[in-house]
């Protein structure tokens, strides 16, 4: 029996060696006479097991990581003979820190082949999109709004309301864009999803634009991201061929298409007014809101603009998924996250979970604690714009109100761990510097504030003036977190003021600082 | 890379404006075919890129010179990025970059005196659970420590 063996292509597999592991196997099986058949699948998500390499066999796949070149002969005969090997993990299904997650969004990632559109269907794919196409545009926004999902790119807006705006507002065309600029670091949802299962992407695309009346989507990707580009305009030729996308899809009376625009290295571009400019091809100015861009969007016209894993959570509620997206989580954030463990980290990856699990267990418990081995002392949480939370704030709940309750946000649910050899003062630094440099510069706070910001916290590492100095920058703060336009120099205080607030002994001494400010 | 590249050409150029001046905003996807396909976008791209769009000459300089992307002159012969944001820093990306710089003899942000390798802070590369992380011309590199970082470097330099 032909060997049928997967080993992903995504990124962050391949940056480890998965393109060497590949090639041995090859030569592996030309060396022994066997045929055998390599799926480039997407990332289970297990990156401490990357390349993680899987064969089918009659009771399921089997995995095994992290494989490296040197493994693979003997690996070879372990797999061909289903016999023991030290990189064997079990049957994959069977791995715990995959069985205990609720992918609803991730099911197929890393199962399929993202290429193949067969392969998709096989796996519960485009039934979300068949049964859009028997339902109106109400009852598609019913569901949408039922299930209780959430803008997944950070800010949590209802998807379902956002669509119910566009569908209502009367236009000569209309757009959908997706918002593929993922550049907070510590996440790796998006591209994963896109490289790992693209199609879910495309088909939540395509009931938005059922539901609104658009023909036209975008899907703007960040050109950090070759691999992810790569992987959708390849499924995007694939949906084109087999008819899922184009004139009529599949037989109906609905056409849509799509094309990927690719980004150049603008993190504010994320901002989806930014986002908007740049597709139109201008600078990634920031826009006035409003109009939204619900009202006046691409090209002035009616646009949904959602998060890759919006979209991607879409196919699950409409394939009758609804109620029971909605039965996962707490309080008013529903359903699942897609949360990343990243950094200094054991088991870093992605863990897909009901919201309302505590950031100790997501660190501790799922994630193993550190890779250093040394003791965890900040998490940064939802990317360079996220607080750091100390071990004191581990029993927060994953879930938008209980972060914003802490003065923190979950963002894009990217977690970043550091050890206790971590400058708290110098990350401080680091966010006001990060915001300097990628502002768009509309805004004054942002522009000048984050400037100013760097210089102040420079000024109270030298020991200068530390009372006044750390005055100043909590006024910065303040001025850029309630006077500035858009969410990169609104939330750069955040990781600033929390470094300061939970890591005071960082910035010099005078602890009495902070209320002698007040 | 750069050898990959063409020498600036004003009818390849006009070519390349021709393939996609019928898009919606083209002006990206244009500024990206010019790199593509001469290393960095020539000056003389500017204005006839500004005509076939119905633009300003101010509007595409603007454009050009707002994203981190575009480049005003080659790079060197390898282009080696590090990622320089958090996830990596919290994985010793900080100490790396350092090493990187002195092993090269430039400060991120600049090219070898002999054209040969550019280096580059990159913030993130989505690789963020295989920290720290890099990208040599394209390639992604992964798990990084001493060791592959200076077979990385080296690479660059052959």
């Amino acid at each position: 029996m032909k060997m049928r063996i997967f080993v992903p292509r995504d990124a962050g597999a391949i940056a480890v060696g998965a393109d060497d592991v590949v090639a041995a196997l090859e030569q592996a099986a030309e060396k022994r006479g066997l045929s055998i058949e390599i799926v480039r699948n997407g990332s289970r998500g297990l990156y401490w097991l990357e390349p993680m390499v899987e064969v089918a066999t009659v009771k399921g796949r089997v995995a095994y990581g992290p494989v490296s070149q040197a493994d693979i002969p003997s690996l070879f005969d372990a797999m061909a003979s289903n016999g023991p090997h030290d990189l064997r993990l079990g049957l994959t299904d069977e791995i715990p820190w995959l069985k205990r997650q609720t992918r609803l969004t991730f099911a197929r990632c890393g199962v399929i082949d993202p290429r193949s559109v067969g392969d998709y269907r096989r796996h519960d794919g485009y039934k979300g999109l068949e049964r859009a196409l028997t339902l109106t545009s109400d009852e598609i926004l019913a569901d949408v709004t039922s299930s209780g999902l959430r803008g997944r790119g950070g800010a949590g807006f209802p998807t379902g309301i956002k669509w119910k705006t566009v569908a209502q507002t009367q236009a000569d065309r209309k757009y959908i864009v997706c918002n593929a600029d993922e550049g907070d670091s510590g996440t790796f949802a998006d591209r994963m999803i896109m490289e790992g299962d693209p199609f879910v992407v495309i088909e939540g695309m395509t009931i938005a634009g059922i539901a609104v009346g658009a023909t036209k989507g975008y899907i703007y990707i960040r050109s950090e991201y070759p691999h992810a580009v790569a992987a959708m305009n390849a499924a995007i030729a694939a949906a084109r061929r087999t008819g899922y996308l184009g004139e009529r899809i599949v037989g109906s009376n609905h056409d849509f298409d799509l094309e990927v625009r690719v980004g150049a290295g603008a993190y504010v571009c994320g901002e989806e007014t930014s986002l908007l400019e740049s597709l139109e091809g201008r600078r990634g100015i920031v826009r006035a809101k409003p109009p939204l861009p619900a009202h006046k969007g691409l090209f002035g016209r009616p646009t949904v603009i959602n998060n890759v894993l919006s979209f991607a959570a879409i196919p699950f509620i409409l394939a009758g998924g609804a109620k029971a997206y909605a039965d996962f989580g707490m309080g008013r954030s529903r359903g699942t996250m897609p949360i990343q463990l990243a950094g200094n980290i054991k088991h870093g990856g992605l863990f897909e979970t009901a919201f309302g699990v505590t950031l100790g267990e997501l660190i501790d418990d799922i994630g193993g604690g550190t890779f250093s081995g040394r003791p965890v002392r900040a998490v940064q949480v939802g990317g360079p714009l996220g607080a750091y939370f100390p071990r004191a704030l581990f029993d927060t709940p994953f879930d938008y109100e209980a972060f914003a309750a802490r003065d923190g946000l979950i963002g894009h649910g990217g977690i970043v761990v550091f050890d206790d050899r971590v400058d708290m003062a110098k990350q401080a630094r680091f966010a006001m510097e990060f915001c300097a440099v990628e502002s768009c510069g509309k805004c004054t706070p942002c522009r000048i504030g984050s400037t100013r910001g760097v210089e102040t916290i420079d000024k109270i590492i030298r020991g200068e003036r530390t009372s006044e100095n750390l005055a100043v920058v909590e006024d910065l703060c303040n001025t850029m977190k309630f006077g500035s336009l858009c969410a990169l120099g609104g939330f750069t205080p955040y990781p600033v003021m929390s470094a300061l607030k939970h890591f005071r002994e960082d910035f010099g001494p005078a602890p009495a600082t902070l209320q002698a400010a007040e | 890379m750069m050898s990959t590249c063409e020498p600036w050409n004003e009818a390849r150029g006009a070519e390349i404006i021709a393939e996609h001046d019928k898009l919606e905003g083209a002006t990206l996807v244009i500024l990206h075919a010019m790199q593509e396909a001469f290393g960095y976008v020539p000056e003389p791209a500017i204005p006839m890129i500004a005509s076939a769009l119905s633009l300003s000459r101010a509007e595409v300089h603007g454009v050009f010179t707002f994203y981190h992307d575009f480049r005003h002159e080659p790079a060197g012969r390898h282009v080696l990025k590090l990622c320089r944001a958090e996830a990596c820093q919290a994985a010793g990306g900080d100490a790396l970059a350092a090493r990187a710089e002195a092993r090269l003899g430039i400060a991120l942000g600049n090219t070898t005196a002999d054209s040969r390798v550019t280096l580059e802070p990159i913030y993130c590369l989505g690789l963020c659970a295989t920290a720290p992380s890099a990208m040599l011309d394209g390639r992604v590199v992964g798990r990084l420590d001493e060791a592959r970082l200076d077979a990385l470097v080296a690479e660059a330099q052959r």
